[in-house]
């Protein structure tokens, strides 16, 4: 054993050295290959009648946009019609003020107290830490809100929530377009993959995800590409029956890669708007499923570029969330992060950094068990919930 | 990313070397950056809070021994403290007097409860008992089927009168199961049930009603190891609930630090008995408190590579790697490629250099490692010819531009790699003559300095990997500039003092650590804060 020890110590080392010639030389820019950024749906699209604007489809609509029309019924009679993507906004602020009012009311009554002393901030940060946000981005937070309490001498406990609203939108909000984009392009179905690691909720947001859609009167195809888990089809299945999407599947055990280019290539025959294909869930530091996914994504692209890669994060994830999304980032390029479980007493605060480092906007929040809980994220609404006041 | 603790420690007590007693000052200096490693574990912010406490009113005064320096002493402490809590008091599953003993699983959804349930019975028809499955979780689409499949694999039956998909009563499931386990001589009942928010009052009546009906011997709660802040707020509502005797930690194959470990421990005072590491079904096993010690400090976890190597290689394998190390034979690049591929099997090598304590300051560095950069070291002496790679004196420039041109790479990169396995062949030699291990170029972290010459090429390589991760902003960057300074200079005080070498990086009991040096990312100090008592 001994022997085994030292073995494998020099072997790593050595690694180490002729892994160092790559290190000192300067990085080749290789940005992933992108696929040549394809016409988005707009003009040449069939179904997709909205504007370039309102293009975030469904999801992003959000209250402002009216509904889309009621589509017509799948046929299958047992099909339930689920409800437009609008008006989900509504659930998500009301769930999240009941979920994650104890943050918002911890910082409120520490900010609105008489004198800021220095226990105060670093009760702040602490409460900012409690919420997965992370040791250095909750130090810069309050570090912020510090300077400019300082520079504007606020003392007011609403200019101060003003601040710290402000200051968290700042942390979480990006340029980049929150959209998940399923609209179909020159006639090819948009492609949407579903990674994560195990238990996120990936199988379940597929499903929630496919009858968002076909509740905007889309036609949607679904791969279960998770062979591995027992019975991961099987639930996908359950949730492509209960809204007539058909689900292509292979026996458990066979190559992921395969069931999800049968599924790209029956969406592209049938003519649907979007194929939505689950994969099995992996932990990011097994490179053996990693390069499974990876050739997964390539497989797919022989047939039509994939437009959306979504991670699905568990709003219960800690620190490690970084690292998952970065490895996956790296593996698939993931486009957009969806944060699952938020109805529980978890804040998904790792959702913060994650954004920040790898610039990589979260799309949807999945808000419960119920078929329909499923709502695009809005950082507005998000943080207002936070603060509680959703209902203002 | 983070550096180690240990060489954080190390950091702040750069200058504090020699005293004879661990003054209050030096533990202030270090409950911050305690506080902080806890912290990025995901160790629940109370949880933090107290068991600093506890930890300084052990080091208070504490007898600076011989052997360690403060922060080494700072760290042990931490780390018996930390074993203590979690491993306090392990026990073993109770089983009922009289049979069927009942086993109940709760946790969040996606905790990993149906796969454990199916490993849990694996493991106990192991150890002789007959276990009997049963499916309660009536919620999600198809747990049910999941629960016989796995049920199949393991070999083990599975109780599943209700189809599932909300339709049935788990209640009544759960019931129904004990009565099915007498009559079929089942001695064990293990009762898988739906995944819950601790926030969903109608979910945990529900629990607590099929714990009512079955009145379980042990309820099990399991977790993800990669839960973070929200670990104590979920224990506490589980343990409010339902109530659970014991905590069952799962996908701790990922490189989650598991700080929840800690938490749940410490909140809830429930042991934890079971670790769950992996897909398959047999990747199950006791907990073990002391590695899960070191991995929440991030001290390296030399015993897991070890275990992960045996794991992976076959004996013949390691003998053969053994046997090419002895003989006498130089090391080739054949001998490299070989290893480079068995090493790569082990997993991502950004987490296998993780592994390694003492790696603090190459954080940066292995975050940056990109698999790629081997696949390509690997082409390139896939493009040597068979004499080349026995004997790469013989390429000369026309060879070189030969192998770049067969690998799709640059002649530079045929230098470098050539250049740098003359170096790692001569170092293998030096391990052939001496046994032990030199420390490396380019390898900051290892202890044991160098014997002179080398230090010179090792100071190079640093550098120039460092001046392309300089800080955009000019004044960190000039902060960062200050810190290698000193810090080289450090090290080459250190470089007199530390001629021998402790045999292997110690990694694991906080006896010897690896002393390390203050790396390039220490997190700015200006704005030091001590955590309140």
């Amino acid at each position: 054993m001994d022997y085994t020890i030292f073995a494998v110590i020099i072997f790593v080392v050595a690694l180490l050295v002729f892994g160092g010639v790559f290190l000192i030389r300067p990085r080749r820019p290789e940005a992933p290959p992108k696929a040549p950024p394809q016409e988005r749906g707009g003009g040449t699209g069939t179904a997709t009648a909205e504007p370039e604007a309102e293009a975030p489809p469904e999801e992003a609509a959000g209250p402002v946009v009216a509904p889309e029309p009621v589509p017509e019924a799948p046929p299958a009679p047992e099909i339930e019609m689920p409800p437009p993507s609008a008006g989900r906004l509504v659930r998500l602020r009301a769930r999240l003020a009941r979920s994650q009012n104890a943050l918002g009311k911890g910082l409120l009554s520490l900010l609105s107290a008489d004198r800021l002393d220095e226990s105060t901030w670093e009760e702040i940060e602490d409460t900012l830490i409690t919420s997965d946000i992370g040791v250095t981005a909750a130090t810069q937070i309050v570090e912020s809100l510090r300077t400019k309490v300082k520079v504007l001498g606020s003392r007011t406990p609403e200019e101060v929530r003003g601040l710290l609203r402000a200051e968290l939108l700042a942390q979480i909000e990006t340029d980049q377009d929150r959209a998940v984009r399923t609209e179909p392009h020159a006639g090819v179905p948009a492609v949407v993959m579903v990674v994560g690691v195990n238990g996120t909720g990936k199988t379940t947001t597929t499903g929630k995800l496919a009858r968002v859609l076909v509740g905007d009167g889309r036609s949607v195809v679904l791969g279960a590409a998770d062979t591995f888990r027992a019975a991961a089809a099987e639930q996908l299945a359950t949730w492509g029956s209960r809204v007539g999407a058909p689900v292509v599947r292979k026996d458990e055990g066979a190559d992921p890669a395969s069931v999800a280019f049968d599924a790209v290539s029956r969406g592209i025959a049938d003519g649907v708007d979007t194929v939505i294909v689950d994969t099995a869930g992996r932990l990011h530091t097994k490179t053996g499923l990693m390069d499974e996914l990876g050739k997964v994504k390539r497989v797919i692209e022989k047939k039509t570029p994939v437009n959306e890669v979504l991670l699905v994060l568990d709003a219960t994830t800690g620190q490690n969330g970084l690292r998952q999304a970065r490895v996956f980032a790296e593996v698939v390029n993931i486009t957009g992060i969806v944060l699952t479980k938020l109805d529980g007493t978890a804040k998904g605060g790792i959702i913060v950094q994650v954004q920040r480092e790898l610039g990589v906007p979260v799309k949807l929040v999945g808000l419960g068990e119920g078929p329909d809980d499923l709502a695009p994220f809005d950082p507005e609404a998000f943080v207002d919930a936070i603060l509680g006041d959703a209902d203002q | 990313m983070f550096e180690t603790l240990s060489d954080r420690l190390t950091s702040v007590f750069s200058s504090l070397r020699g005293k004879g007693r661990l003054s209050e000052e030096d533990i202030n200096a270090t409950a911050r950056e305690i506080r902080l490693a806890l912290l990025e574990a995901d160790v629940a912010l109370p949880v933090v809070r107290s068991f600093i406490a506890q930890v300084k009113e052990r080091a208070q005064g504490a007898e600076v021994s011989k052997a360690l320096n403060p922060a080494q002493q700072v760290i042990k402490i931490v780390n018996e403290e930390l074993v203590e809590i979690l491993g306090g008091e392990t026990r073993e599953i109770r089983f009922a007097k009289t049979p069927p003993t009942v086993i109940m699983l709760a946790g969040l959804q996606g905790a990993g409860k149906t796969t454990l349930a199916g490993k849990l019975g694996r493991w106990l028809a192991a150890e002789r008992n007959t276990p009997l499955l049963v499916a309660a979780d009536l919620q999600r689409p198809n747990a049910v089927t999941q629960l016989q499949v796995v049920g199949e694999r393991a070999g083990v039956p599975v109780f599943a009168p209700e189809p599932g998909n909300g339709v049935g009563d788990p209640v009544a499931v759960a019931r129904a199961s004990i009565e099915q386990a007498r009559r079929n001589n089942h001695n064990v009942v293990v009762i898988d049930t739906a995944g819950r928010l601790g926030v969903d009052s109608e979910m945990m009546q529900q629990a607590a009603d099929i714990r009512d009906a079955v009145q379980p011997d042990e309820i099990l709660f399991v977790v993800d190891a990669m839960i973070g802040q929200d670990a104590v707020n979920t224990a506490q509502a589980f343990l409010d609930g339902v109530g659970y005797d014991a905590v069952a930690l799962t996908k701790l194959d990922g490189d989650a630090r598991g700080g929840a470990a800690l938490s749940i421990r410490h909140i809830t005072g429930r042991p934890i008995m079971f670790a769950s590491t992996g897909e398959k079904l047999e990747d199950f096993d006791l907990f073990h408190p002391d590695r899960m010690a070191s991995r929440i400090l991030d001290m390296g976890d030399v015993l897991t590579l070890i275990e992960q190597a045996q794991r992976t290689f076959e004996e013949d394998e390691v003998a053969k790697m053994a046997s090419t190390l002895a003989s006498d034979d130089d090391f080739t690049l054949d001998d490299f490629l070989q290893q480079m591929a068995m090493v790569r099997r082990l997993g991502p090598i950004s987490n296998l250099l993780g592994m390694m304590p003492g790696m603090g300051q190459m954080r940066d560095q292995i975050g940056n490692v990109d698999e790629k950069d081997l696949d390509r070291i690997a082409a390139i002496i896939q493009s040597m010819t068979p004499e080349e790679r026995r004997t790469p004196k013989i390429i000369n420039g026309s060879r070189r531009l030969r192998i770049a041109n067969g690998s799709g790479t640059q002649v530079s990169d045929v230098n470098g790699l050539v250049t740098r396995f003359f170096e790692a062949q001569k170092m293998m030699r030096q391990v052939k003559a001496g046994g032990g291990m030199p420390g490396m170029p380019g390898m900051p972290g290892m202890p044991g300095a160098l014997p002179g010459g080398r230090k010179k090429g090792k100071a190079q390589a640093k550098k120039a990997k460092k001046g392309k991760q300089r800080s955009g902003n000019p004044l960190k960057a000039k902060q960062q500039e200050a810190e290698r300074a000193a810090e080289r200079q450090r090290r080459r005080e250190e470089g007199g003092d530390q001629q021998q070498m402790p045999q292997l990086p110690p990694g694991l009991g906080g006896g010897q650590l690896p002393p390390g040096l203050g790396g390039n990312g220490v997190p700015d100090l200006s704005n030091f804060k001590l955590p309140r008592k």
